[in-house]
Parts: structure tokens; C-alpha cells; sequence
């Protein structure tokens, strides 16, 4: 027997029982739908992160405080406090990192703004360089609207100004004047002398809801620390952030004493590594997720099964008249085997349309509400495997029915009331 | 020629741990064109020693030689291939599937066959014309009358042209019109087209239509002989 006619008879099978075929194949329905839109929402939060890291610029460096986390564990608390002005000054040096264009120290922490009656919570971002007063704008790339960043001098004499998010303004000044006011950051005064633009998010930080003020000023007045959350560190040129990273790293080991590279109270990251890091946390998370899916794929591929034995026993009488008229063990398997197969590619396609439908409507709501910073991934090879994997779950669950109504003998089927 | 040769055939069954000697010792020949009647009340054995001969239950003991050849030495798929081509069967329960057209049903064999594809249409509706329902071409079985569905049913048996065809009281389930239209078509087909042809019936009268009938009792042939005056559905030219 041919098999387009094995297909042919195993398709006239199937739509003899249009309800239960539908039923059946739900489950590998569901279970495909729910892999393609976790991977398609997976890749997509990855690519928005991904975008976001890369925001920053190919060259930049990050200095940490503390020990490189290498699992869930360790104790990256240690050394928090270890970055520093000297290392600052160390870093400046061309004959320390004679690769470093910018470096700039990074402190930040929650704070409490007030202006007049009005209160709002944000987050204070001390930034600048005591050398350099464009050094905000340049690694950022943002720039105030109204009035300007503070200067070089402003870091160097802690000058109590700050540059106020669009949103802050927004809630302190409402459509009153805001540049050359004074607003209470945690008490202290504070001078506005500039306003950003809507942003959005930049990186990780969010300029919207945010005040910048120079370095010195936040950490004397506002955090009440001298160490830095972070020291970035521009490279200038991509091909000597190897060396940048190495001569920051022997650099800030000879500040701090260190001979030991194991015992590092900092570690430079640049965002290749972040980026590469990233993946790999939205990848363990994608693959896990459709773990935890594919056991609905599992849970449908014993529904096939259950129902294919239902099927072959409901139908002993044709199977032995088949076998009587001709057809043979092979004939009987594969028409079955067919069938079950047929089911679940069948499920696995809608499964792969509905689960691309339900993305993209995910994805229409989150781009309303993160702009053209999210975008819908379909994802191809999930597709092709989700298909792939229903025909095998088809196989698998289908051959134990199949084999037993191929082992039926004719006499024994017939007589089957 | 001897088309059927069944020497000392035995057929035992075991149904929850209970032995049942259906068919004892049945020896008996059945020559190419014969037109054979097989009798017997139920429980007589001769549904069992039906399917026997018809390929699709192995007898426990005994030899049965078809066209020469014994049955053990087919393998499985060779008689599959014996049952689509040589032999054409016909069931009191008609055995259609259900929600499937006429026409659908009568091809069902050539779906297990060589036939090349383009020929199938051609020759279902050749067979399903021979047994005179064209007009039902493309009905289903739930709308046809129960002497209509046993036609289709010799319709399907036919489509093969096998070289024998067993039927299985295909008038017991049927009114007596319906019945002898059966029987008509069957004695036409042995008549005219030489087909050989088996019969099993629980009835004399229905038996009498053959040229020989075959009387079991308990398993065992208690009579073989030919029909002296036989009843013909209608009238041949011989």
C-alpha cells in the first residue's frame, strides 16, 4: 500500500471524528502555544536588554566594588567600599590607563526631593569629574534642555546643584518655573540648574525619574560615604578595551596592595561581558520556562495516547474487516500511527499560530508601553522544533495503540461486539 | 482443479481456561466453479471451518491446502495478499463503514492492491453496478435498505475478482425478497462468470440454491452430496 493512501485513509479516519479529534489534540495545542510565546517573549525581553546594555557604548568600562559574584552564594557583599577618590586620581593618570578617556566616579541611593509642599521619591545619581564639566553628557548622551550640567568647579567645591528628570519636575513644579529653584534633597538644599528632556531609559537608569548632582556634594550631604558605587571608565578606542580593562585592573591592585588576583576587592566588567551575561540569564530562563511548558506537551501526548487505544478498541470491527479484505500488520500501524502523528502536527501548527498571536498582541501592549525599544521576534526555530517535537510525541504516544490494533487478528476483530 | 483441500482440519479454542472443539475432523474438497453449500445448525462448526478456509483464523490441526499450496507455509503478509486477491468475502452483518459513500466502501480492497489508482473508480462502479445499485453510487450505508447494504457488501467481495468468494449467511439478517435477490446475484456470478463460490447458511431451503451441500454437525461433515433439485432464484441460459 501506497503511502499517500495510508496518509489518505489515516486523514478520512481523523475527520470521521472531528469533536474528539479537536479535543484531543488540545493539549499539544496548549503546550506548543505556551513554548512559542515564551520564546518569542523571552527573546524579545532579551533584545531590549541587550539594546539597553549596549546603550552605553561598546567602550565602556565599569569598575565594581567588591568580589566578582560567580554564583548564588557568594558573598559579593564584601569590599562594597573599596572604590574610591584616590582611585579616581589613579585611573587619570595616562601613565597608569593610557587608554582611558573618560573615567567617571558614580554614587547613587534613594532620596526623598521636596519643593515647597510638594514630596517626591527618587533616585539621586552623583556623577561628574572634578576635570572635565561635560563628561555627564558625553557618556550618557543627555543633555539638558533647559540650563546646563553642573561644572568641573561645582564638583570640586561640592556645590549643593542638581539636574532634575523631567517626570521630578513634572511632580515638584507642575507647569511653574523650575530652573534656579531650590528643592530639599533628604533636608539639604539644592539649586536646580538644569532639566533633561523626556529620555526614557537609557541603560539602566531611568533620567526621567531622576536628579543628578555632582559626586562630592551627594556623598558628603546626601549618601554621607566616600566610596563609589561604580567607576566608569571610557576606553578610546574599541580595540584597546583589552588593555584599558588590564591597566585599570593592575592599576587599582597596586592602589589597593593587592597581590592576589583571588582576593580582588573590585572587578571591571565592560558590556560585552555584561551583554554576554544577560543572554545567558534570559537564556536559562527561556529554556526553563519551556521546560516547565513542554510538560503540558507530555501531559497531551498521553491524551493522544489514551485516546487512540479508545479509538483502535471502538474500531476493532473495521480493523479486522481491513485485515480481512486484504490489508496487511504494516497497513493497520501505519494507519493509525498516522493518525496520531497527523493529530499532533496538526496541534503543533495551531499551537505555533495561536502562540505567534499571542506574542504579538503581548508585544503590541508592551511596545504602547516601552516605545520601539520592545519588538516582536518570532521565533523560527522554535517553530520548526515545535512541530518537529509534536510528530515525534505523535510517534511515540501512537505506536503502542498502533502496534495493538495491527496485532488484532482478523477473526478475533470481527467477531468483536 | 481442486481449488480447496482440507485434510483432517481441526479447530480448538480456549476461552477462559474452557476447551471448544469447533471443527473436529473436516476433510473435504471443493473443485474451481463449484457452487458449495455449507449447513448446519449453530454450533455446528461451520462458521469456524468458514474462516478457516477463508484465511483469517489458522485451524489448530489437520493440513489445508490452498490451491496446492499449504497454508502454513504463507507468511503473514502473503495472506493478507490471498485475502485481497484471491478471496472475496461476504458477512451477515454486512460489515460497511459506516459514514462512508458506496462507492468508498467497494474500493476499500483496492486500497490494499496493486490496482494502479486511476483504475479504481472504474472499476468499483463496474462492480457496483453488476449487483445493480449505481443509483446508490455515492449513499451511505445508514440510508440503504439491508438488501442493498449486502450488495454493496458482494459488490466489495466482487471488486477484486477473486477466484472464490465466501459468504456467511448473507440472507440471515435480509426479508425473503431481498434474500433471493441475493441469491440470485450470487448463482449469476457462479453461472456466468465461473466465480467459485462458498456458502454458508443454517437454512435447506437458502442451501438448495447450491449445486452441493455440505451438512456439519458437532464439528464433524455428516452429509456431502449434490443438490438433486435445485432451487434457482431465477432462470440462466446454461
Amino acid at each position: 500500500m501506497k503511502f499517500l493512501n495510508r496518509l489518505k485513509t489515516a486523514i478520512v479516519g481523523l475527520k470521521t471524528n472531528k469533536v474528539r479529534s479537536a479535543l484531543t489534540i488540545l493539549g499539544i495545542v496548549i503546550g506548543v502555544a505556551a513554548i512559542i510565546s515564551i520564546m518569542s517573549l523571552g527573546a524579545g525581553a532579551q533584545k531590549l536588554i541587550l539594546d539597553q546594555v549596549e546603550g552605553l557604548g561598546s567602550n565602556t568600562i565599569a569598575v565594581l566594588p567588591g568580589r566578582e559574584p560567580t554564583g548564588i552564594s557568594d558573598t559579593a557583599g564584601l569590599f562594597l567600599d573599596s572604590l574610591r577618590e584616590e582611585d579616581i586620581k589613579a585611573l587619570l593618570l595616562p601613565s597608569n590607563v593610557p587608554h582611558a578617556s573618560d573615567v567617571m566616579p558614580v554614587a547613587f541611593g534613594s532620596s526623598r526631593l521636596s519643593y515647597g509642599n510638594e514630596t517626591y521619591q527618587s533616585t539621586i545619581l552623583g556623577a561628574g569629574s572634578a576635570e572635565d564639566s561635560n563628561v555627564i553628557s558625553r557618556i550618557f548622551d543627555v543633555y539638558p534642555s533647559e540650563g546646563s550640567f553642573f561644572t568641573a568647579g561645582d564638583v570640586q567645591s561640592l556645590a549643593p546643584v542638581v539636574v532634575i528628570g523631567d517626570r521630578v519636575r513634572e511632580e515638584l513644579f507642575g507647569n511653574q518655573r523650575a530652573l534656579g529653584e531650590n528643592i530639599r534633597i533628604n533636608g539639604k538644599r539644592f539649586r536646580v540648574v538644569g532639566i533633561l528632556p523626556k529620555k526614557g531609559q537609557v541603560s539602566f537608569f531611568n533620567f526621567d525619574e531622576m536628579v543628578i548632582a555632582p559626586y562630592t556634594t551627594v556623598n558628603q550631604y546626601v549618601l554621607g560615604r566616600k566610596h563609589f558605587d561604580r567607576i566608569i571608565v571610557i576606553a578610546d578606542d574599541a580595540r584597546y578595551l583589552d588593555d584599558t580593562v588590564r591597566d585599570i585592573t593592575v592599576t587599582l591592585r597596586g592602589r589597593h596592595k593587592i597581590t592576589d588576583p583571588a582576593k580582588d576587592d573590585f572587578f571591571v566588567q565592560t558590556q560585552a561581558d555584561l551583554a554576554e551575561r544577560v543572554s545567558s540569564i534570559t537564556s536559562v530562563l527561556t529554556a526553563f520556562l519551556s521546560a516547565v511548558a513542554s510538560i503540558s506537551l507530555f501531559v497531551g501526548g498521553i491524551g493522544i495516547m489514551n485516546i487512540m487505544l479508545v479509538s483502535v478498541t471502538e474500531r476493532t470491527r473495521e480493523i479486522g474487516l481491513r485485515k480481512a479484505l486484504g490489508a496487511t500488520r504494516a497497513d493497520i500501524l501505519w494507519q493509525f500511527l498516522l493518525e496520531s502523528i497527523g493529530l499532533t502536527v496538526v496541534g503543533g501548527i495551531i499551537g505555533i499560530l495561536l502562540g505567534g498571536l499571542f506574542s504579538f498582541g503581548v508585544s503590541l501592549l508592551l511596545t504602547e508601553q516601552l516605545g520601539n525599544a520592545w519588538q516582536f521576534t518570532f521565533p523560527y526555530f522554535g517553530a520548526v522544533l515545535g512541530v518537529g517535537v509534536s510528530g515525534i510525541i505523535g510517534l511515540v504516544f501512537g505506536l503502542y495503540p498502533a502496534r495493538q490494533a495491527s496485532k488484532k487478528s482478523p477473526i478475533e476483530a470481527l467477531r468483536y461486539e | 482443479m481442486e481449488i480447496i483441500n482440507a485434510i483432517n482440519l481441526e479447530k480448538t479454542y480456549y476461552t477462559e481456561g474452557l476447551e471448544t472443539r469447533a471443527v473436529r475432523d473436516v476433510s473435504l474438497t471443493i473443485s474451481r466453479g463449484e457452487f458449495v453449500a455449507i449447513i448446519g445448525p449453530s454450533g455446528s462448526g461451520k462458521s469456524t471451518l468458514l474462516h478457516i478456509l477463508g484465511f483469517i483464523d489458522p485451524n489448530t490441526g489437520g493440513e489445508y491446502f490452498f490451491e496446492g499450496k499449504n497454508v502454513n507455509d504463507y507468511s503473514d503478509d502473503e495472506k493478507a495478499f490471498i485475502r485481497n486477491k484471491r478471496i472475496g468475502f461476504v458477512f451477515q452483518s454486512f460489515n460497511l463503514l459506516a459514514r462512508t459513500s458506496v462507492l468508498e466502501n467497494v474500493k476499500l480492497p483496492l486500497l490494499y492492491s496493486d490496482v494502479p489508482e486511476k483504475q479504481w473508480d472504474e472499476r468499483a462502479k463496474k462492480a457496483i453496478d453488476a449487483v445493480g445499485l449505481t443509483h446508490r453510487l455515492l449513499h451511505e450505508p445508514s440510508e440503504l435498505s439491508g438488501g442493498e447494504k449486502q450488495r454493496v457488501a458482494i459488490a466489495r467481495a466482487l471488486i477484486r475478482e477473486p477466484e472464490i468468494i465466501f459468504a456467511d449467511e448473507p440472507t440471515g439478517n435480509l426479508d425473503s425478497a431481498s434474500g433471493k435477490s441475493i441469491m440470485e446475484i450470487l448463482q449469476k456470478l457462479n453461472e456466468e462468470k465461473n466465480h467459485t463460490i462458498v456458502l454458508i447458511t443454517h437454512e435447506t431451503y437458502t442451501a438448495e440454491h447450491a449445486e452441493r451441500i455440505i451438512s456439519l454437525r458437532d464439528g464433524l461433515v455428516e452429509r456431502d452430496s449434490k443438490v438433486e433439485k435445485r432451487n434457482m432464484a431465477s432462470e440462466f441460459k446454461k
